[in-house]
């Protein structure tokens, strides 16, 4: 062990550390908002990271027809409330306008020659294919099961995760991808190697923070967000809608989960199935902040980025014990210094 | 390729349909054609409408069920199969861990099983009950011997490896221990990691830290690219071999430049363009074509392990017909005895000669050295 593997495990560390710090914190985000642990959220990793894979390699990606159904479904339960509701301009409007989104989305990808369009626009037609499925997930599948237990919600997450990976299955096949990355260029700071996609990771990483601080902070619409995961009930009468409220929070989640994948797939080899051990590392992190504090929990989930470059350095076969392992310390402090808090509802 | 797979899920459903009529040879297939091994499952359960429909004029169904990957699933379903199908012989399952599992169902409802599975421990050491077993795969010692060989050519001294946590690369750690302490080159390096991991920069340091002549990675599918890249991301500079699991067209892809000069030894459906002649090239060229015509590409050598399966029954129910009825167990007994006398039988991927012994049959006819050039598959001269 000399300095300079020790700096290459620790820029790796950190690399993966990043990537679970900002699923840490869209795991507390949903959390907070909606009670819903949200277990699919690897599965927006994988689906981005493969995407792209998909447009660079030319194949065809069966993605937009899965975004397709999803808006089908959910315009028509929309539909459905209007009937028994009664009609409502503003909704009949959203309802058209996502029917002509996916409709846009099937005919872009359909017309244009994927693999050649820049890198960038890739990037930007694979968030625009995956973040809606966010919220349509929440539409369908949580929205009107809302107020149940937080039991059954993890157990219908759980179903949605199972059911997410047998798609990906079918949409991207077993074979597991990989992308170009962004930049061959490599920097040399004295010995040290410094390979350009780990500074795009923690560079887009710590943008994604300062953002959702900021969109936290200073909006309006953040702070209807803040005020849903503090008082659910006292934010209703303020006026805040749990609906919106919870597919916001779902959109954030995928947007974050599509953008890590999209970051962390050239340096990886990335599979259907991969998602689940990539979410559950960040969930590491979110207990760690207890599923309630954003910065505790972006330390933890660097921490345990660390402790995974190192532990497989120096125990290869027993990393995964090691990093999970981590979790039961931090469980136990928690229980012992915080005091139960009665559910408001 | 979703309307496609749609299909395989209808013909798949006809032919449970079919199977309630009689008087025919019944073959149970099981693949794991999702989950984590979904990779050899997938091109296996294609190969299924492939494999002989008629054998000696009797009509031959092939009933084909999924284990999702899940040793369990898999016992089900051969119980399934053995119970309430009454089938005359199972090709399946696909992963090693459920092969392990059905092994005494099979033998104890006297049912020949014809493993498309690597490793060789579902038939080594011959037991009462693994006598129900074949294997159509080459042992990983028939592989690992010419690697060896090929090794000692290169005048390899010092050797670094790179294995799955799983059956297979614990697999190869063991042979590969015993081999190159036979032929003199030291392991100076074993490093394993799962499937899943996102980054191995650690291992791989180990391994380069220990800087050993040339490394070899045993992982199966494209999760054998990763160790390689990321050891020539750090500069590494030794020879690469791989094992026959990174045999497949994924790894040309994702490796890319990296995987350049990798040398390894499979089977000869790779370079079917440049081997020689045989009975083996004939036969895996057809079915490389119908595969292609069928599903659009090329299939991935575990198909072939399948198809193999096929042609063994196809040579061996004949014998067995003359003696007994379909169905029957007698049918079965005589099934397996015949299986077990299957002498220089051609297939895509070499010569099968079944011995009481050696339920894999393979010689060093279903191995060649192979070796990436300008991003293709080449035989290595």
């Amino acid at each position: 062990m000399n300095f300079q593997i020790a700096v290459l495990l620790g820029q790796d560390g950190i690399t993966n550390g990043a990537i679970y710090a900002l699923l840490a914190l869209s795991i507390i985000l949903v959390f907070t908002v909606t009670r819903i642990l949200l277990i699919p959220l690897g599965e927006f990793v994988t689906y981005g990271a493969l995407t792209m894979a998909a447009f660079q390699s030319g194949r065809s990606t069966g993605v937009v027809w899965l975004l397709l159904i999803m808006i089908v479904i959910g315009c028509a339960l929309d539909i459905r409330n209007l009937l028994k509701n009664g009609y409502d301009l503003r909704k009949v409007q959203w309802i058209i306008l996502k029917l002509a989104y996916a409709g846009a989305m099937v005919a872009l990808t359909q017309l244009l020659t994927l693999s050649e369009i820049p890198m960038f626009l890739q990037v930007i037609l694979t968030m625009m294919l995956l973040v809606p499925v966010g919220p349509m997930m929440y539409r369908l599948f949580f929205q009107p099961i809302a107020s149940a237990q937080p039991l059954v919600l993890l157990i219908v997450s759980i179903a949605v995760h199972v059911a997410m990976v047998g798609i990906g299955l079918l949409l991207f096949g077993p074979e597991g991808g990989r992308t170009q990355p962004f930049s061959d260029t490599v920097f040399r700071l004295g010995s040290v190697m410094l390979k350009s996609q780990t500074l795009w990771v923690i560079i887009v990483s710590i943008a994604l923070i300062v953002f959702l601080f900021l969109a936290f902070e200073r909006t309006l619409y953040g702070k209807a967000l803040r005020a849903t995961a503090v008082n659910r009930m006292g934010a209703r009468l303020m006026g805040i809608s749990p609906d919106f409220a919870g597919k916001a929070t779902f959109a954030l989640a995928a947007f974050i989960g599509v953008l890590s994948g999209i970051l962390i797939a050239p340096i990886t080899t990335l599979y259907f199935d991969s998602g689940f051990v990539i979410s559950l590392k960040g969930f590491v992190g979110a207990i760690i902040g207890g599923l309630i504090s954003y910065p505790l929990a972006a330390i933890g989930a660097v921490g345990v980025g660390l402790v995974e470059a190192f532990s497989m350095f120096w125990a290869s076969d027993y990393k995964e014990v090691i990093v999970f392992t981590l979790i039961i310390p931090f469980l136990i402090w928690r229980s012992l210094t915080s005091h139960h808090v009665e559910d408001e509802e | 390729m979703l309307s496609k797979k749609l299909l395989s899920a209808v013909a798949l459903t006809t032919t449970f349909a079919c199977s309630v009529a009689q008087a025919e040879i019944k073959v149970g297939v099981v693949t794991s054609s999702t989950g984590p091994i979904a990779l050899v499952g997938i091109p296996q359960k294609n190969s299924v409408p492939l494999l002989p429909t008629t054998i000696a004029g009797e009509k031959v169904t092939y009933i084909n069920l999924d284990d999702s990957s899940d040793p369990s699933t898999a016992v089900k379903a051969f119980k399934k199969l053995i119970n309430d199908e009454q089938v005359d012989a199972i090709i399946g399952p696909s992963g090693t861990a459920s092969a392990m599992g059905v092994i005494q169902f099979a033998a104890g409802s006297g049912t020949p099983m014809l493993a498309p599975t690597g490793s060789a421990a579902v038939v080594l050491p011959m037991t009462e009950q693994k006598k129900w077993v074949f294997k159509t795969t080459q042992n990983d010692d028939l592989i690992a011997s010419a690697l060896v060989e090929q090794m000692q050519k290169d005048g390899i001294k010092t050797l670094g490896m790179i294995g799955t946590a799983d059956p297979y690369g614990e697999n190869w750690a063991k042979v590969m221990a015993g081999l190159t302490e036979k032929a003199g080159i030291k392991i100076t390096a074993s490093e394993s990691f799962q499937r899943q991991d996102t980054s191995i920069t650690g291992q791989a340091l180990k391994v380069f830290m220990a800087n050993p002549d040339a490394v070899l990675v045993a992982a199966p599918g494209s999760s054998s690219v990763l160790p390689q890249t990321t050891l020539k991301e750090q500069g590494y500079q030794g020879r690469m071999y791989q094992t026959h699991g990174a045999a497949l067209d994924p790894f040309l892809k994702l490796g890319g430049k990296a995987v350049e000069g990798t040398v390894l030894a499979a089977s000869l459906m790779l370079v079917l363009d440049e081997v020689a002649d045989s009975k083996s090239k004939e036969i895996a060229t057809q079915y490389v074509n119908d595969y292609k015509a069928l599903y659009g590409h090329a299939p991935a050598t575990f198909g072939a392990n399948v198809y193999d399966a096929g042609l063994l029954l196809q040579n061996a129910i004949p014998v067995a017909l003359k003696s007994a009825k379909p169905g029957t167990k007698e049918f079965r007994a005589a099934l397996r005895d015949a299986l077990e006398n299957t002498s220089e039988l051609a297939a895509t991927q070499g010569v099968y000669n079944m011995t009481p012994a050696d339920h894999s049959g393979f010689d060093e006819r279903g191995r060649v050295m192979i070796t990436v050039k300008d991003g293709q598959w080449k035989l290595l001269k």
